[in-house]
């Protein structure tokens, strides 16, 4: 490995780092919690309690074309090329200018796409301001019936659910910032700037509208919040979230990943919060989430009550590395939304073993 | 400096270095702060290893290991449950005791690298070199390739910065070192979660590693200093001693191919072994097999100092071995 290519461990490249940590995690939070709300919320919540003047952006080379911008929402993927630029989440709407200011740094096309990984508020707030900053190629009756406004603003591709979320949000987002071209089967593909995009719907995960984004060429997998370095994943029941479904989706993003061989590297990983990881980070956090669901899973079986769970610290050997005990999203209602969910999915059996309660745990 | 010289140091060293002279050891940071004691052993060491920066030592070469120190544990491997000797906290007890080893058939674990504070205490092979600007002949770089699970490690030696925090984090981690007199400092930080101990006992990605290779002659040591803000509530302290090979090993000893495969027909995609809190099927094997209190068995700091023999011979007063049967 030349000198000058080793900046950062991994495949990805440092290119900037001057990122409060602590603005990020507040904003975040204050994101979450308005997802659990309404996304609405989030973007008003958030902006009238953050700073975003502070905030500094920190953009990694991920491969390739493809680059991990940080800032205090969601993360953004960007990927640039000859045809143009595409953007996945759009972060707060008051770091639009500060994300323009990023993509100019990597390119001088013009945005074509924007792709919404979800509804919430964190990762979609940018889109009425990046969206008008770019251009759709259109022609023909298109701009024959609309005008040339047909080609003023970037397009918004999203999962029809996350559209049919965020047009019920209360007070309503600008028609401006609401996904344009929507797909509701499993996949969309596109193949832009040479690269082959599939999107993948993850349904009853996150949400019920999250997509998994694989660029196929430059094999770097963007997930949104189906997978993060930072939290115990937010089950947003309220949208649709289950935590089957969740970790049905963190076993999709491992389906995708190929390492290298020496079992690091080879496809990246995009979070939707957190560092950029690779399959084994996935892993850890996938074999985290199965364990505290299958604990949780196992205690209802045997018929415990919630704080009987409780109790036990079924995430005691995971939380000084993703608890919180405040904020928008604490530990415990992390294992109240699990249990209430396998409550409803594995009523405890009428009578029980000893044997049968082994077997089962053992499994 | 002999070689019994150096002994004696380390002896020493360790000695200090584990002594409970301060009644709190505050954590170590990378780069900085912390163990007044540890600092103390590691100054001593390189009063003795010091020398002019002028000849500095040459650690390039092959280098094969020597597992007379923890032998049990670096070449058989560890107990189940046997946690003895690591500043642990309860968390990292509950991930040691649901670990089933079950784990490691799941095709997507199977070629598990260990990271680099846990890689050179295993059998391996190493090769270090250095890497130099052609142009000045500056040192940019201590390479360091490890035979198993073939990592090939980079220490920058140019002065860069670690990288921020949102960069990726791999196996070996991101490295920088330096020369204090002949004993070379590693400092890693970005590694991924690996094990501390290969019984489930984990270490986590926030860790921070620090390395102190000293040369004697043809024998290198090599004492790594473990900071988990996660996992540990104390450095945990370790050391190995690797011996210079006067001729190269053939090609393939330096290879390690691992290649996932589906090993258990009926394994559903996506389960993941474990036990449940509490109910580990081998719970009190380690104690009973050896004799020893389960207080000793559960590991934490107070089992890595020489006090704790003490606690331990009390217990044994109390509960005698049992007669072996058949005598």
């Amino acid at each position: 490995m030349a000198p000058e290519e080793s900046a950062a461990p991994g495949k990805g490249k440092v290119m900037r780092h001057v990122f409060p940590r602590t603005i990020r995690l507040a904003a975040v939070a204050a994101a979450v919690i308005a997802g659990a709300a309404g996304a609405a919320a989030t973007r008003a919540g958030a902006q009238q309690t953050q700073n975003f003047d502070a905030v500094q952006l920190d953009i990694q080379q991920v491969s390739g074309n493809v680059y991990m911008v940080v800032g205090a929402g969601g993360n953004t993927t960007v990927l640039t090329g000859p045809e143009g630029v595409m953007v996945v989440d759009t972060q707060f709407a008051p770091l639009s200018g500060k994300i323009l200011d990023a993509i100019r740094k990597l390119s001088d096309q013009p945005i074509r796409w924007i792709v919404n990984t979800h509804m919430h508020g964190d990762h979609t707030g940018g889109n009425e301001a990046i969206a008008k900053a770019g251009r759709t190629r259109a022609g023909g009756n298109v701009v024959g019936d609309i005008g040339a406004a047909a080609t003023d603003t970037a397009r918004i591709i999203a999962h029809e659910k996350a559209l049919n979320r965020m047009v019920m949000l209360d007070p309503p987002l600008p028609s401006a910032a609401l996904p344009t071209d929507t797909f509701f089967n499993a996949r969309k593909d596109l193949l832009f700037n040479g690269e082959a995009i599939q999107m993948f719907h993850q349904p009853a995960a996150h949400t019920d509208g999250d997509l998994l984004i694989h660029f196929r060429r430059a094999d770097v997998v963007s997930t949104g919040d189906l997978f993060t370095t930072t939290m115990y994943p937010f089950i947003d029941q309220a949208n649709g979230g289950t935590i089957d479904g969740y970790i049905k989706a963190l076993n999709n993003i491992l389906a995708i990943t190929v390492p290298s061989n020496v079992n690091e590297g080879g496809t990246m990983v995009i979070p939707g919060h957190g560092r950029l990881s690779d399959e084994q980070d996935v892993v850890e956090y996938r074999d985290m989430v199965t364990i505290v669901r299958d604990r949780i899973r196992e205690y209802v079986m045997r018929g415990m009550t919630l704080d009987q769970v409780k109790a036990r610290k079924p995430t005691l050997d995971f939380d000084p590395r993703y608890a919180n005990d405040t904020g928008f999203w604490t530990t415990s209602m992390f294992i109240e939304v699990i249990y209430k969910q396998m409550l409803a999915a594995h009523p405890p059996a009428k009578t029980t073993t000893p044997a049968a309660q082994q077997k089962r745990g053992n499994k | 400096m002999t070689g019994a010289a150096l002994r004696s140091a380390l002896v020493r060293l360790k000695a200090s270095a584990f002594a409970r002279s301060a009644p709190a050891r505050p954590r170590r940071s990378l780069g900085g702060g912390g163990d007044t004691t540890w600092a103390a052993a590691v100054a001593m060491l390189s009063l003795i290893a010091a020398s002019p920066a002028a000849a500095q030592v040459e650690l390039s070469g092959v280098w094969q290991p020597r597992y007379h120190e923890d032998m049990p544990e670096r070449i058989p491997g560890p107990e189940l449950r046997d946690y003895l000797g690591l500043p642990i906290n309860d968390s990292a007890r509950q991930f040691g005791d649901s670990w089933d080893p079950s784990r490691i058939t799941l095709p997507e674990e199977q070629c598990r690298v260990h990271v680099s504070p846990y890689i050179l205490r295993g059998p391996l092979n190493l090769r270090i070199w250095v890497e130099k600007d052609p142009k000045t002949q500056d040192v940019l770089a201590i390479k360091m390739y490890s035979s198993t699970y073939e990592q090939t490690r980079t220490i920058w030696m140019d002065g860069r910065p670690h990288p921020g925090p949102n960069a990726p984090h791999t196996w070996m981690g991101f490295s920088t070192g330096r020369w204090d007199g002949d004993m070379f400092i590693v400092e890693t930080s970005h590694l991924k979660q690996g094990w501390i101990r290969r019984n489930g006992i984990a270490m986590s990605d926030r860790a921070t590693y620090t390395e102190y290779l000293v040369l004697n002659g043809d024998m290198l040591t090599h004492i790594g200093v473990l900071v988990d803000p996660v996992f540990l509530t104390e450095p945990l302290v370790r050391s190995e001693e690797f011996i210079r090979s006067q001729r190269d090993l053939p090609a393939q000893t330096w290879l390690w191919v691992c290649e996932p495969v589906v090993e258990i027909a009926t394994q559903t995609e996506g389960d993941v072994p474990a036990y449940l809190p509490g109910e580990h099927p081998f719970k009190g094997e380690f104690e009973t097999k050896h004799h020893l209190p389960e207080f000793a068995a559960r590991g934490g700091a107070e089992t890595m100092y020489p006090e704790f023999k003490e606690r331990v011979r009390e217990w044994l007063l109390k509960n005698p071995r049992p007669p072996a049967k058949g005598k």
